[in-house]
């Protein structure tokens, strides 16, 4: 690791590192995804065969991460906006941090029936 | 020598260093862009990267999560997904240029991100050479294929 690391912990640097890695694999899933829509330029059932993988239970579990990377990613992206052009931003990066991890649980809890709910129906039955 | 810096600096107890007859020398701005500055460092390359950061993500909030909505929540979630809802979707010109914004900002955005973390943990320049080299061609590609597939799509390809 490089010397000299001024960050010493807490909700400052933790958010740092959070957004970092959920941004690195966001972007590697896009690379993923405009590769496999652009199966719809080969062929209808090229696409709907791969699509097919993307509602297998194991996947719709990726795909809930994948909303939490998201949501994390833009909802602290707008605390980081925050606090660089608002000139309080600074002095309530601690609160902000909070608000966003109360509205990340929130909308974690409300996507759980939607993007689970069919590989729950499909593991346990209907 | 000596009658020169004496009535330059004078004693300190009698005030002010500098008069009319001696003014303040006058110091250059620190980093400040002159012919002898190095080419790479002239351009406000890494500010507007920065900038674009922040206006892009702002966008990508609203076209991502619309996306997610769409894709994930409304309407069956990911179960209705299919070729003919993809022919459904780009049937209108709004949602192509929906798809085809987001894919160039994601793309732009993801980009420079990573542009960033490879300068940040990168140390050797021939590691880091061949890993920016990587992620360009490989963004290059992705946004061409993506923004050929959202203008050439063909509902009626088979």
């Amino acid at each position: 690791m490089p010397a000299g690391t001024l960050y010493r912990g807490r909700e400052g640097m933790w958010s740092w590192v959070a957004h970092r890695v959920t941004g690195v694999l966001i972007f590697f899933f896009l690379f993923v995804h405009v590769l496999d829509t652009a199966l719809v330029r080969v062929s209808p059932e090229d696409y709907d065969k791969v699509v097919a993988v993307y509602k297998t239970p194991i996947v719709a579990l990726l795909e809930y991460g994948l909303v939490a990377a998201v949501l994390f990613h833009a909802l602290n992206g707008l605390r980081v906006i925050a606090v660089d052009f608002w000139s309080k931003g600074p002095r309530y990066q601690k609160q902000m941090l909070w608000t966003v991890m109360g509205i990340w649980i929130v909308l974690m809890a409300g996507a759980l029936y939607p993007v689970l709910g069919h590989a729950v129906r499909e593991v346990f039955g209907s | 020598m000596s009658a020169d810096t004496s009535s330059a600096i004078g004693p300190v107890e009698s005030g002010s260093l500098y008069d009319v007859d001696n003014p303040a020398p006058l110091i250059e701005a620190p980093r400040k862009r002159t012919g002898k500055t190095p080419r790479a460092t002239r351009g406000n390359f890494e500010m507007a990267a920065w900038l674009f950061m922040r206006l892009s993500g702002v966008v990508l909030v609203v076209l991502v999560i619309g996306h997610l909505l769409i894709q994930l929540v409304l309407d069956g979630g990911v179960s209705k997904i299919g070729f003919a809802f993809v022919a459904g979707r780009w049937a209108s010109p709004f949602w192509q240029v929906w798809d085809l914004l987001m894919l160039w900002l994601a793309m732009l955005h993801g980009a420079n991100g990573l542009r960033t973390v490879i300068n940040d943990y990168a140390e050797r320049p021939n590691t880091r050479l061949w890993l920016k080299g990587l992620l360009y061609t490989a963004t290059v590609f992705t946004i061409l294929l993506g923004t050929l597939v959202i203008f050439t799509f063909d509902p009626n390809i088979r």
